[in-house]
């Protein structure tokens, strides 16, 4: 097996009608056009949460301001956090470990590529009824609305007397049939995984990536189906007048807060473990060291899957749990920042005395780790219940988990991104709109995010739709505001750049960032079947061995 | 890279990794024990907890002969594919179609069951929390019973026309993974509704 056996190029749909190339893509099972297709669907919402969140914070500028109604403004909050954990995070994170885990493992495609068409398919469906509320919500009779219920819809909130017309039924289908979609992607990442590896990868052979989607693919099994159960109860009572929720007949308003964190907390494990993936991927490359403490790194995330299906309640102290209760949770949380942190000091341990190129995708490595880091140390403060019943619902929450998401989650996003965009479309990225997107992001998340925990330090509840003047909040609201617009032009250059540069970029090669795992051997975009020659690898950097036989790294 | 190369032959010899049904389908099956584990907690933790009649008491009853057709179908596909593993085709049409008229004793007698408790005790999902959490668990259970049947029905069709022979064992061997998952969920579903919950 050489390099140049395998560089072969792509098929091209250049020269095909428009609708051939269409019906391709609807039809496709390649795990790579499904991969893609995930990405450009998260895109897509991504804009749309984006404008949503920018709705809001225009609303929030000043005191009294009249932007929206107060209606509104809940359908967007609501519409907000749904679509960006339901319809961006998680089908984006899909979507690249769709298109990477193949190639990474030397495979042609996933176990099962029809679920996988499938899988995208519902979770595309999902998306799309969620949106037609907002012209369907009230059925027949009269215009739409979307729901307002808030992304985790306590009851009685979603109770048949409290939300009249459609809404929440829109809301509870659309997640009921997304995350159907979301079980499939699951079972097909765990068994391609430990079914489809090439010969001689191991699983302590297996890149950090691969090993990383495994965990977070096990823990989408055990984290989106209390969350189909619950959906499940709600549509019985609300399509079939059943008392699950139902207060007045005995139900229990807790229990869905209960099933609702049991899914929500370990779902917040899964979005960071694929980001955690990415940052152990692209951070070893451009430091030009392997990654420092494999196996620990494996162990580590294994702790962090286990350990976050204890630590869910931490959302309900303020429920009135007993001091049981909140001690446990208290602890099981702060136990989670031990492997989480071991995992920072071994990304800063590959790092050291590395020969560090600072290209973009490694800015957006580097701003993860300090924004994480932060993140985390919110999160400890907010683990502790005392803390957590003065802020329990303010805009210092709010602040803490958008430093999880945007800085931490977003972030390596962004970096997986221009890592892997050549490796996708064949070209490069412009270097500088990417630099200028990353300082644009970083100023501007740090504007919003960093600024939004002081009014909520200060007493500022969450999803409140206007403040009076005079509480303090004004000035921090106003930057918040600011910092907004920052992120939406580097959100636009970012878009710009990817689009300008899939048709017009310098071509990249098939290995620009001369790297080492498996899916840089192959043609960039890879070819349908990925490898002529199906490869055997003999240890963790196979590409390296190939390119450096006088050092081979075969005795890991 | 002669070294690789060589190595490869080698490897692939003695490359052997597990079958990507068999994962698939355990996989399938710990997503759905969730799906169960939250509907018993939801049960368990609405036992008793009615405002209104009719209690489990005063209306259910213990459905032996059901139960003992659904566990013993897990025994018969069993016996099915041990006769496919020794070629008997035969046999193996005969206790694969024994378990689907098994499997369908049960879903009739959980038919019967609702009808009795709907017309004749005004039991219905509307009434009260008993209702509610009876036949979200129950009927969660039958609608994988139900499934399981059409794939059950499936094969046995295909068997009828003779298009069934042991090659395809691997795949009747997941399935039977499905039915055996939906027999022990029974177990529990039973153990919650018939004994501990009435």
């Amino acid at each position: 097996m050489s390099t140049d056996s395998i560089a072969l190029t792509a098929v091209q749909d250049a020269n095909r009608p428009w609708s051939a190339v269409l019906h391709t893509w609807i039809t496709t099972v390649d795990h790579k056009r499904i991969g893609i297709l995930y990405i450009l669907m998260s895109l897509i919402f991504l804009v749309i949460g984006g404008i949503e969140a920018t709705i809001m914070r225009i609303q929030l500028i000043v005191p009294h301001n009249h932007f929206v109604s107060p209606q509104f403004f809940n359908q967007m909050f609501t519409m907000h956090g749904t679509t960006m954990i339901f319809f961006v995070a998680m089908p984006i994170l899909f979507g690249f470990g769709n298109y990477l885990i193949p190639l990474m493992i030397g495979a042609r495609d996933m176990a099962f590529p029809r679920v996988n068409a499938w899988s995208f398919w519902l979770t595309a469906f999902g998306g799309i009824l969620l949106y037609f509320s907002f012209i369907g919500g009230y059925g027949l009779y009269g215009a739409g609305a979307a729901p307002d219920v808030g992304w985790f819809a306590y009851a009685p909130l979603t109770s048949p007397a409290f939300s009249v017309g459609h809404s929440t039924d829109f809301w509870t289908l659309g997640l009921l049939i997304s995350g159907i979609g979301s079980i499939g992607t699951a079972v097909n990442f765990v068994a391609t995984i430990l079914c489809m590896r090439c010969p001689g990868m191991t699983l302590g052979k297996m890149p950090l990536l691969v090993w990383l989607n495994l965990v977070m693919g096990s823990m989408v099994l055990f984290v989106i189906s209390p969350l189909t159960a619950a959906q499940i109860m709600l549509a019985i009572d609300r399509f079939l007048g059943g008392h699950f929720f139902d207060t007045q007949a005995g139900g229990s308003a807790v229990l869905w807060m209960h099933f609702f964190w049991i899914f929500g907390h370990p779902e917040v494990y899964v979005l960071v473990i694929p980001a955690f993936a990415f940052i152990s991927e692209i951070v070893p490359v451009f430091s030009r060291k392997p990654i420092f403490g494999y196996p620990i790194m494996v162990a580590a995330t294994v702790a962090i899957g286990f350990v976050s299906f204890g630590v869910w309640a931490h959302h309900m102290f303020t429920v009135g749990m007993n001091s049981y209760a909140n001690s446990f949770f208290a602890l099981t949380t702060m136990v989670v920042g031990v492997p989480t942190g071991i995992k920072i000091f071994n990304w800063i341990g590959t790092m050291w005395g590395g020969r560090l190129q600072f290209k973009t995708p490694m800015l957006f490595c580097i701003a993860f780790l300090f924004q994480f880091l932060m993140a985390g140390l919110t999160g400890i403060m907010l683990a502790c219940t005392p803390f957590n019943w003065q802020l329990s619902g303010s805009y210092f929450v709010v602040a803490h988990f958008h430093y999880v998401i945007v800085g931490a989650i977003l972030f390596a996003i962004f970096g997986a991104f221009y890592y892997w965009f050549p490796k996708m479309t064949g070209r490069m990225y412009s270097e500088t709109l990417g630099k200028l997107h990353f300082w644009l992001f970083v100023v501007g998340f740090h504007l919003t995010f960093d600024f939004m925990h002081i009014p909520g330090l200060l007493g500022m509840p969450r999803r409140i739709y206007t403040y009076e003047p005079g509480r303090g909040w004004e000035i921090w609201n106003l930057i918040c505001t600011i910092g907004v617009f920052f992120q939406g032009v580097a959100v636009l250059i970012f878009v710009w750049n990817l689009a300008r540069s899939t048709f017009a970029g310098k071509v990249a090669g098939n290995d620009p960032w001369d790297a080492w795992t498996l899916e840089w051997s192959t043609s960039s975009p890879p070819p349908e079947y990925n490898f002529a020659q199906i490869p055997a690898v003999s240890s963790r950097r196979p590409l390296w061995d190939l390119k450096h036989p006088e050092d081979p790294d075969l005795d890991v | 890279m002669s070294s690789v190369s060589t190595t490869s032959g080698t490897l692939e010899t003695q490359w052997a990794l597990p079958s990507r049904g068999h994962v698939g389908m355990l996989c399938l099956i710990a997503a759905e024990s969730a799906i169960f584990i939250i509907f018993v907690v939801a049960y368990v933790f609405y036992i008793g907890k009615s405002v209104t009649g009719p209690t489990p008491k005063e209306v259910l009853e213990i459905p032996i002969f059901a139960t003992i057709c659904l566990l013993s179908s897990s025994v018969t596909i069993h016996l099915a594919l041990s006769s496919i593993r020794r070629e008997k085709l035969g046999a193996f049409k005969l206790w694969w179609f024994a378990t689907f008229v098994l499997g369908a004793i049960f879903l009739c007698e959980t038919g019967l069951e609702w009808h009795r408790l709907i017309f004749e005790k005004g039991l219905t999902v509307r009434t009260n929390l008993f209702g509610t959490t009876y036949y979200s668990l129950v009927g969660l259970h039958a609608s994988h019973v139900t499934v399981g049947l059409i794939l059950l029905l499936t094969v046995s069709i295909f068997a009828v026309l003779g298009k069934v022979n042991s090659e395809h064992e691997p795949r009747l061997d997941v399935l039977a993974y499905y039915w055996h998952f939906v027999d022990a969920v029974w177990v529990i579903v039973f153990t919650v509704v018939y004994i501990v919950g009435r």
